[in-house]
């Protein structure tokens, strides 16, 4: 009997099947695609962040060697596509028509022989600009003086839109009568994603056959290939849209380009493929940015303790387009989870976005639509209301806790949390972290002069979307998919509507189906990524893969096995309800070692069908969940603080995350090391930010700051396993929790480290410099 | 067109000779000319190691390297860490311990590693730690990828590949 260690079913930490093209250096890469007569497009960006372009004079371009074609937003609005639409109801420009909104926009696009003459041509395009007033502060632009950025739009104003959820009056009122108050103003800065690989495709247009084949850096080819039908006008099925190997995406790839239109614009002008490939600046400067949020979160709770309501107000900087990455009915995405862990009477959160002359974006940097900003605003305005008690931080949320018995538990903003035993999680966290030494520790370190902080961050996290009903991107439902095909020999080629950039899923989802099939992983290939041959998907972001398309993968997978249950009765000789799946095969009840196994059933279902019975065996699944699921952990952060330098080191960091059913621990464990990894950063370094002129602070990794593996703290990871419920393989997704859950873990853990000298609250980035002035202000520096 | 200068590299072991613009960075030689895409192009700015080369054996960053300079001097690339079918021990090791996800950095980052066990069979973590921290990487948290140099440390001094790490590392 083989057993799912064999297989390599769940809960078994396969080794990755990808890796082997990976650590040959044979990986495709978009920019690896080299065509025979290919062309490279160069961006001419805008040095300005808001300016009237006067005129553009592409002669000199035109006459460098090598040079084919010079495009400007002039020349896209003859076809209509000098706008675009963006994932949030605004347009983008795709090539700038009249002026520029933000330094690094793009302006021209130039096409050459080789790299080298489109960038010459490039720097040959003379663009001339009337500087206008730059508006920076998002404070200041739905003030009278503001400058309009936006004169496309009916109205105006620099205003974008209001959203508010869950009940005002209601909450205001608890305000009006508890104990005690806090309110707390704090940003969740501007970052950028970053991934190591920057934006890129080749758009090969074949004149012969009408077919626009484009590979792209996507993390959601399905869905850009919809968009490019819609905005192009190409029929969909001359569009191919390949998102080969992608190196690293965060949400980062998941909107259109400026650069993918135009590359597609000049393949079908001159014929032959073009390839845009995307500089570090580029990619910091004009693609999707995160955050950005400028919050006020108030905590009402009685002197015991007991948090009664949370009122969040926010100010959301979108840039100069409204790009942001959300479903469509959600502009501020699912911030409204911001009641997170906690069981409160009542809350409500208001977000008002503006436009400001920087780029557009808010896409969901490893973070489900808002959740990050949303799960640091809660654990840290928790940690103040601690401070204000005189409450240790890790008693005032076991006292707050939603508990096991409450679920499924509906939020005073309307979600409803699948599962979940916050306090387990609490629990494993302080246990291994050995809290009550820790607080003795610090106690006498304090006494001695000497500064350490203890962090806790129990969050709950919202992913997985749809349902299709509620979640949609551009009117698209939000399911997922999954084709199965079992060949005669017993052999597996699954195809899946969502795409890997780096989580493995050509194993995760082998396990699946291995699990499922009783077929060992090895005997199983998983495909992605190419729209000519995989079932329709919305594609990889906000740690969607397993909870739609992996279940989506299971349910094709069971549909398999109804079918292959009356091949097996039929290759067995006995009636369809005397057989049973178990342990990995098709076994008479009652008599389990008459067996047969998937393969030999596969065989049959090619070789002899039963009357009746459709030949072959194969399955297709279009997964519409009936909720999101909710990941939750506990993270735990230990700092020591340089009092002469204001260095903050983190000693420890415990991390419990409860992502459900555990496919591949292995692979859950590498997504938690990396996604703290980006939860560090953010709260350490990565920031985004612009001068009084919109000059951008942060367009190369010289001013955009990425840990090395010198900075990076050593990781100490654990579980807690509650299942979803819904789920039909109980899995949660894990991707995006440890970058949603760390913020608040250390950023707390430094504000506990200062709170002695009255501190109690930074802004991230945390630098040294701001730890050095906080205690340089408190008297203490050395 | 801007003329061009002939250069000969020794790249993985075999001599070519190309054509070259003088401005002509040592990555796209590598990636356009000669085919070989294991060094990947992600800053420009010579930060985040993804074009990590060996240039006689010395871990290099070949986005910040004119073709013209490699001139008679030696290369290695990912792809001349397997030799004869068989994978470099860091190889081996990155799959073995979750060494890389999206394996962008992989090439550069087990160049790095290689070179480094070349000159020191048995680093410490902190010396592998700053071994790296010219290559960044953005999936993994790097836990892995010294845990992967550590096994595969372990794994040449067990079976003697010292040696071989070190031509690795050197003459190619």
């Amino acid at each position: 009997m083989i057993t799912g260690q064999e297989l390599g079913g769940l809960g078994c930490s396969v080794k990755r099947k990808e890796d082997a093209r990976f650590i040959r250096g044979q990986g495709k890469y978009v920019d690896d695609v080299q065509l025979p007569n290919m062309t490279y497009l160069h961006l001419v960006r805008s040095p300005f962040a808001h300016a009237r372009i006067e005129r553009i004079d592409t002669s000199a371009a035109l006459e460098i060697p090598g040079v084919l074609a010079v495009i400007t937003g002039e020349d896209l609005a003859k076809a209509n596509l000098s706008w675009m639409p963006t994932l949030s109801h605004d347009q983008q420009m795709v090539l700038a028509t009249g002026k520029v909104l933000f330094q690094g926009q793009e302006v021209a696009a130039v096409v050459g022989e080789t790299r080298f003459a489109a960038a010459d041509g490039a720097a040959a395009v003379r663009v001339d600009y009337e500087e206008l007033p730059v508006l920076i502060d998002p404070h200041q632009a739905l003030e009278p003086e503001a400058p309009i950025l936006r004169e496309d739009r009916e109205e105006q104003t620099n205003h974008i839109f209001h959203w508010e959820s869950g009940d005002r009056e209601a909450t205001d009122r608890i305000f009006s009568e508890a104990d005690v108050t806090i309110s707390q103003d704090m940003l969740y800065q501007r970052c950028h994603p970053a991934p190591i690989e920057c934006c890129a495709c080749v758009a090969d247009w074949d004149a012969t056959n009408e077919k626009m084949t484009i590979w792209m850096t996507s993390q959601a080819p399905h869905a850009h290939r919809t968009v490019f039908a819609l905005v192009a006008g190409l029929p969909e099925h001359k569009i191919r849209i390949i998102s080969p190997d992608v190196g690293g995406g965060f949400g980062n790839k998941v909107p259109v380009y400026p650069g993918y239109v135009c590359a597609a614009v000049a393949s079908l002008t001159l014929g032959r493929p073009v390839k845009w490939t995307e500089d570090r600046t580029g990619n910091l400067s004009s693609t999707g940015f995160a955050r950005d949020y400028h919050m006020r979160a108030d905590l009402a709770a009685t002197k015991e303790g007991e948090i009664r309501a949370l009122r969040v107000k926010t100010l959301a900087d979108h840039g100069a387009f409204n790009a942001a990455a959300q479903p469509s009915k959600f502009p501020a995405g699912l911030y409204n989870i911001c009641t997170g862990s906690y069981d409160l009477e009542n809350a409500f959160v208001e977000v008002d976005g503006v436009y400001t002359n920087k780029a557009p974006g808010g896409i969901a940097y490893r973070c489900s639509f808002r959740v990050t900003e949303a799960a640091y605003l809660i654990e840290r305005a928790v940690d103040v209301l601690a401070d204000e008690l005189g409450m240790d931080a890790a008693e005032l949320r076991r006292k707050n806790f939603i508990q096991p018995d409450q679920f499924p538990y509906e939020t005073s903003l309307g979600w409803t949390y699948d599962s979940g035993d916050y306090e387990a999680a609490l629990d494993r966290a302080l246990e291994i972290v050995g809290y009550e030494d820790l607080l003795r520790e610090q106690e006498e370190k304090r006494a001695r002069g000497e500064i350490m902080g203890i962090g806790i961050s129990s969050f709950t996290e919202i992913v997985g979307a749809g349902p299709g009903k509620t979640f949609d991107i551009l009117g698209l439902e939000m399911f997922d998919s999954c084709e199965v095909r079992v060949h005669p020999t017993g052999k597996v080629l699954a195809r899946i509507g969502v795409q890997t950039q780096g989580q493995g899923h050509e194993t995760t989802f082998a396990q699946i189906l291995a699990e499922e099939l009783g077929i060992p992983v090895a005997d199983i290939t998983v495909e992605h990524g190419d729209t000519d041959t995989a079932p329709y998907g919305l594609g990889t972001y906000a740690s969607r893969s397993t909870p739609v398309a992996g279940a989506a993968t299971a349910i094709a997978a069971r549909k398999i096995r109804d079918k292959a249950k009356k091949i097996a009765a039929h290759v067995m000789e006995v009636a369809e309800e005397d057989v049973e799946w178990k342990d990995y095969a098709f076994r008479v009840k009652g008599a389990p070692d008459r067996s047969v196994s998937m393969a030999d059933v596969a065989f049959a279902a090619y070789t002899n069908t039963p009357q009746g019975v459709e030949a072959g065996l194969e399955a297709v699944n279009y997964y519409d969940p009936p909720n999101l699921t909710f990941p939750f952990g506990t993270y735990v952060c230990v700092v020591d603080v340089d009092k002469g330098t204001g260095e903050w080191k983190v000693r420890r960091f415990v991390a419990v995350d409860d992502c459900g059913t555990v496919i591949n621990p292995m692979i859950v464990e590498g997504q938690i090391h990396g996604g703290l990894t980006e939860g560090f950063a953010i709260s350490a370094m990565q920031l985004i930010d612009f001068d009084e002129n919109g000059s951008i602070i942060g367009s190369n990794f010289m001013e955009y700051l990425l840990p090395t593996a010198v900075e990076t703290p050593t990781w100490e990871t654990d579980q807690t396993v509650t299942p979803s419920p819904h789920h039909p393989i109980g899995a949660k997704g894990v991707g995006e929790s440890p970058c949603v859950g760390s913020p608040a873990a250390f950023v707390n853990a430094v504000v506990d480290a200062l709170s002695p000298f009255g501190v109690r609250h930074i802004d991230m980035p945390i630098t040294s410099y701001k730890v050095w002035k906080a205690l340089r202000e408190a008297g203490v520096a050395d | 067109m801007a003329t061009t200068t002939s250069i000969a590299v020794t790249v993985n072991g075999t001599e070519r000779s190309a054509q070259v613009e003088p401005r002509m960075l040592l990555v796209h030689f590598l990636r356009d000319e000669l085919g070989l895409t294991g060094p990947h192009i992600g800053c420009d700015t010579s930060h985040c190691g993804a074009c990590t080369i060996l240039l006689n054996g010395v871990p290099i960053k070949s986005c910040t390297m004119f073709a013209v300079q490699a001139d008679g001097q030696s290369i290695t690339t990912v792809e001349g860490l397997t030799r004869n079918g068989d994978l470099h021990p860091v190889q081996d090791a990155f799959k073995e311990d979750h060494g890389l996800q999206c394996g962008y950095c992989t090439p550069g980052m087990m160049l790095a590693g290689a070179a480094l066990l070349a000159s020191n069979s048995d680093p410490s973590e902190t010396e592998i730690r700053m071994a790296i921290s010219g290559n960044l990487c953005r999936c993994t948290g790097y836990q892995n990828i010294v845990k992967a140099i550590q096994r595969a440390s372990r794994a040449m001094a067990g079976n003697g590949a010292p040696e071989r790490g070190k031509t690795e590392g050197g003459e190619a």
